[in-house]
Parts: structure tokens; C-alpha cells; sequence
């Protein structure tokens, strides 16, 4: 007789996941018992929906943007590797210099990584360009109905000025990096999580 | 049995303190985005967007989804450590052949010894129930009526009370609520109402329902008065607003038990009360009611088991034990609105209870979350880019 949560989990899916992520053991099994108990439908992955169904995600106003983060494009469905994939970019830096094996490529949870998360909030259509079409609609989503079309075209106008480098009128992803570089990104992306 | 679950409840019972993450105390919106801009350089202008804006939404969002304070409230508490049940048997594996052995008798001691004479004294209980409050409903109204009303309101909640197996511990009676109020306690189970009606008669609120449960329903109002609603004056609020005053103003009947959340929630913490019972003006007596689920989970999921099926998990459990205790009457202050009183109550009662005291509403167990309170981060962010001077905001924010 096992536990409900971990027969469904195997050791070497586990260990698969340490790896990739970073994760300890523990995390990884207290993670799934979450993933489980948002998992409605109970068939291994969840949808849209069922994160949605999280109060203070759903009234978040960038909810949206970071549920859609979990989906890979064009899909409907995460499983548990994704979750974790996902939620791996927000575990502390520091957790690294713990592991006994150094990861042999860089870690979801690097500073590139981190920034390239925050990066793809703006960009709406992935095509790696922040526009100030894209930069807008992000906008209005984190202020409502406050503030004047007028307004926030000038905030995006003066945010773009200030970033773009190159002229093409849109913040790639080297732009947002130089622009962040002063800003401590490890703590300000990251989660605690225990164990 | 009883004797040692009476001693373990003197030790109040240890908030699950297993979380996954380390949140720190939250900061207001304003504090926290300024503290992102702190560490990035910028020019200043008159409208500040900062990029790293968006960390701040992202963390509180990522974070809500690994534990937040609601979704966790409407399945039942996990344990620290294994009862023999397999119900509450979640992230524990398999151990060792001992505990299966354990596991294995207790699990022939529940459902062959204990499940059978509760469920003979459940169905005994109910059958005398029924005919003696039909014999006391053809008394005319008047004290003997009462008395013996009470008595056997009072008889048929001990035999479901010995037929579910509550232990019950009763603090302060001396604060037991009287003729003239209304009882208002935290809602984890309908078993709640057996456990207060076992010490006390109260006048119940509710829908009529169909079935069993309408039929006891049915019998109770013979004897005594209850307040029974139909499926569509349930809607009035006036109705029901006029009803449970009338009620209050009379001072011969019984003080009116009321569950203001409205719905099932886990027993660790109090969700929003309705105010509908806290406008009336009368006064209030707070009881807060926690279950020791160690030896039996007392929460109705009710998206997950009927009521039947509920009882039935009960009395294969191994008890319930409870704690109950009666807190002293509180009534409106001055300048006091409804909200602010049920609030107020409902911090008595958390804080009394051991339980996270917290503003989401329990309907969200079914229902999404309302628009508004977006609408109100959106709101506060708006305030942080335009900083205070903006015209648009007025005395209400």
C-alpha cells in the first residue's frame, strides 16, 4: 500500500526531474501533491481552466500572461514536466552552488533565464521582439481602466525610446537584458521554497 | 476510547505547518514595486513605468500557484502523521509491514464493529425521532409542549451524537447563547448542528429539502419552531431578514443558530461571513467549533460525497472530536456597519479556534472570483504610475 501521489510518480521520473530542474526530492513530490489537487479532471494535466480557478491568480492582472507561460505554443494541456520546467525559473540562484553536479547546460533558473521569463510577459505573439503594440496591450492589462489611451501610448512611446538600441522601434531581447542589468534579478524572481 | 481523546484535546490542536514555500509578510503593492524600482537605475518622469514592473505580478502569481489561501480551504486537511485511514493517506508510502498489519485490523474493528452499532443507533435514533416529535406536535401550544419539545430534540441529537461517536469538549457554557439572539458558528460539516443542538436548543435556518433529511426536517417544526425556507423565498432577502427578526423578537423562543459562511470549509480557517444575520440588531453569540482530524476528518466535501455517503465515512472513521467553545455575546458598536461587525466577530471566532481568520469568500468553492477585485489591483498599480496627485482619485480609495 503506497501513498496516492507517489505511485503515480515514478523514482526515475523524479530523478529525471532533479536534473533538469534542480529541484530537491521533496520539492518535487510536495509539488505534485499540488499539481494533483489543481488538477480537476484528473487526468494528468491541467488546463487554462484549472488554474484559473485559483482566486488570487485569477484576480493577479497579469494572470493571464503568466498562465499562458506554462503553455507551450499551441497547447492546451501541461503536463508535470512542464509545471516544473516552468516553475523552475523562479528557484533561487544560490540553490546551485548546493548541487554536487553542476548542471552541464545553463540552469532554468539563471539570471538569462529569469529575464527571458519576464521577456516573454511582454511578447505577446513569441516572435522575440517586444513591439509597442505588444508593450501596450501589457500595459492596459496592469492598469484597467485608469488611465487614458493617451497616457499609455506615451508611456510605451518613452519605455521603447529608452530601451531600443537599434532603431527598429521594438525591444529585443539583448536590449531588455541591458536595460535590467542594474536591477538584482535573482531575488526579485525568485520564490522560497522549503526543503 | 473516549477518555484519551478527551486528554489529547486539551493541548489545542497544532495549525499543519508544512508549507512549501517561505512567503514572507506581504507588502503593499505600492511598497513592493518601489522597492523593485530602487534597484534599477532610470530616468525620472512624471508617469514611472519601470519594466521590472512586471516582476512583481509574476512572483505573486507563480507563487499563488504553488499555495494559495483559498483552494487548499475546500479539500480536507492533511495530517502530519498517519491515523490508519486510508482516506487521509496522501503523500505516506508504504512503510513498513507492521503498519499494514495495524492498518489491516483497524480496518476490521471500523467497519465490522464500530460502523454496524452506529449505524443500528443512527437508524433507531431517527425512527424515535420522528414518531415522538409527531406525538408532541399534537399538544397544544404551551409550556409542557416546550419542555417536552426540548427533551426530545435533546434525546435524538444524543443518539446521533453516540451514533457518530463526537467526542465533545464544551468550553465556557456559561456564555451559551439565550432567548433573544442568534448563534452564529464556523461551518465545517453538518455534523456542526448536531454538536451545538446536543448542548442547547436552537432554532434551526435553512432550506427544505426533500427526502430523509425533509422528512426529519418536517418533523422537527411540528414540536418546535424552525425556520424553514422553499427554494425561492431562499432568494428574498427581506423574507428572510423579516422571518429570523420576528424570530429574535420573541422572547419565548429559542436563540436561532446561524452559519453565516454559508458553506463547507476544511476547519482551518473562517471565510467570509454574509451579513445578512449581522444587519438584524440583535445580539450575537460567536461559538467557535474545531475538529481534531486525527481521528477523522469531520469536512464535507460536498463536490466529492453526497450526505449519505458522508455519514457513512463518519461512522467507519475512528471518532470525531471537537472542541466547542462559547464566546461572549458581542453586539453592533457605534458607527459600526454590518460588514465591519461581521468581520469582527468572525476574528473572535478565528482567533479563539486556532484558525487562519481570512476575507475570501466560501461561495468561491463553485463560483469564480469577482471582477472587482482585479479591478482593484489594476486600481492601485494605476495609482503607483501616476503617483498620488492624479485627479481622478477621490476620498472613497
Amino acid at each position: 500500500m503506497g501513498s496516492r501521489a507517489s505511485t503515480l510518480l515514478r523514482e526515475e521520473e523524479i530523478e529525471e526531474i532533479k536534473k533538469e530542474t534542480g529541484f530537491s526530492h521533496s520539492q518535487i513530490t510536495r509539488l505534485y501533491s499540488r499539481f494533483t489537487s489543481l488538477d480537476k479532471g484528473e487526468n494528468g494535466t491541467l488546463s487554462r481552466e484549472d488554474f484559473q480557478r485559483i482566486p488570487e491568480l485569477a484576480i493577479n492582472p497579469l494572470g493571464d500572461r503568466i498562465i499562458n507561460a506554462f503553455f507551450p505554443e499551441g497547447e492546451d494541456q501541461v503536463n508535470f514536466r512542464g509545471f516544473m520546467r516552468t516553475l523552475a525559473h523562479f528557484r533561487p540562484i544560490e540553490d546551485n552552488e548546493k548541487n554536487k553536479n553542476p548542471p552541464t547546460s545553463e540552469p532554468l533558473n539563471s539570471r538569462t533565464n529569469k529575464l527571458l521569463f519576464a521577456f516573454r510577459l511582454y511578447d505577446l505573439d513569441r516572435d522575440d521582439k517586444i513591439s509597442r503594440d505588444e508593450l501596450l496591450q501589457v500595459l492596459r492589462m496592469m492598469v484597467g481602466v485608469n488611465i487614458s489611451d493617451e497616457q499609455l501610448g506615451s508611456i510605451a512611446d518613452r519605455t521603447i525610446q529608452e530601451a531600443d538600441t537599434n532603431g527598429d522601434n521594438s525591444i529585443s531581447f539583448s536590449e531588455f537584458i541591458k536595460v535590467l542589468e542594474k536591477v538584482d534579478v535573482e531575488q526579485k524572481m525568485s520564490i522560497r521554497f522549503l526543503h | 476510547m473516549e477518555l484519551r481523546a478527551k486528554q489529547n484535546n486539551l493541548q489545542l490542536y497544532k495549525p499543519y505547518t508544512n508549507g512549501i514555500i517561505a512567503k514572507e509578510p506581504p507588502l503593499s503593492l505600492q511598497q513592493e514595486i518601489q522597492g523593485l524600482r530602487d534597484s534599477a537605475s532610470g530616468l525620472c518622469s512624471e508617469v514611472e513605468f519601470r519594466m521590472t514592473d512586471v516582476f512583481y505580478f509574476s512572483r505573486k502569481g507563480m507563487e499563488s500557484i504553488v499555495d494559495d489561501e483559498v483552494t487548499k480551504r475546500f479539500s480536507a486537511q492533511e495530517l502530519e502523521s498517519w491515523n490508519l485511514l486510508t482516506r487521509s493517506n496522501y503523500n505516506f508510502s508504504h512503510i513498513s509491514l507492521t503498519l499494514s498489519v495495524l492498518w489491516g485490523i483497524g480496518l476490521f474493528i471500523r467497519y465490522g464493529v464500530l460502523m454496524p452499532v452506529r449505524v443500528t443507533l443512527a437508524v433507531t435514533g431517527i425512527i424515535l425521532f420522528l414518531i415522538l416529535t409527531t406525538f408532541v406536535g399534537f399538544l397544544p401550544n404551551g409550556r409542557l409542549k416546550a419542555y417536552l419539545s426540548d427533551k426530545v430534540h435533546l434525546m435524538g441529537y444524543g443518539f446521533c451524537v453516540r451514533a457518530l461517536s463526537v467526542i465533545i469538549t464544551y468550553h465556557h457554557r456559561e456564555n451559551k447563547p439565550k432567548n433573544d439572539g442568534i448563534c452564529v458558528a464556523n461551518h465545517t460539516t453538518p455534523i456542526d448542528v448536531i454538536i451545538l443542538a446536543n448542548d442547547g436548543c436552537y432554532s434551526m435556518v435553512g432550506q427544505l429539502h426533500g427526502g430523509l433529511f425533509g422528512l426529519i426536517q418536517r418533523a422537527m417544526v411540528r414540536s418546535s419552531p424552525h425556520i424553514w425556507f422553499d427554494r425561492a423565498e431562499v432568494k428574498d432577502r427581506h423574507l428572510v431578514a423579516k422571518r429570523l427578526t420576528d424570530h429574535v423578537a420573541d422572547k419565548t423562543k429559542q436563540p436561532i443558530l446561524v452559519f453565516p459562511e454559508g458553506t463547507c470549509v476544511n476547519n482551518t480557517s473562517v471565510m467570509m461571513f454574509r451579513k445578512g444575520s449581522f444587519e438584524i440588531g440583535c445580539t450575537i453569540y460567536p461559538v467557535s467549533i474545531k475538529y481534531d482530524p486525527r481521528f477523522g476528518d469531520a469536512f464535507w466535501n460536498s463536490s466529492k460525497f453526497g450526505l449519505v455517503s458522508y455519514l457513512l465515512r463518519m461512522m467507519s472513521s475512528w471518532a470525531i472530536v471537537c472542541s466547542v467553545w462559547y464566546l461572549p455575546p458581542m453586539n453592533r458598536k457605534e458607527g459600526e456597519d454590518a460588514v465591519q461587525f461581521a468581520n469582527r466577530v468572525k476574528a473572535a471566532i478565528a482567533a479563539k479556534g486556532g484558525l487562519v481568520d481570512l476575507i475570501w469568500d466560501g461561495s468561491l468553492k463553485r463560483a469564480k472570483v469577482k471582477e472587482a477585485f482585479k479591478e482593484e489591483q489594476q486600481k492601485l498599480y494605476s495609482k503607483v504610475l501616476l503617483g498620488n496627485s492624479g485627479p481622478k482619485w477621490n476620498q472613497t480609495d
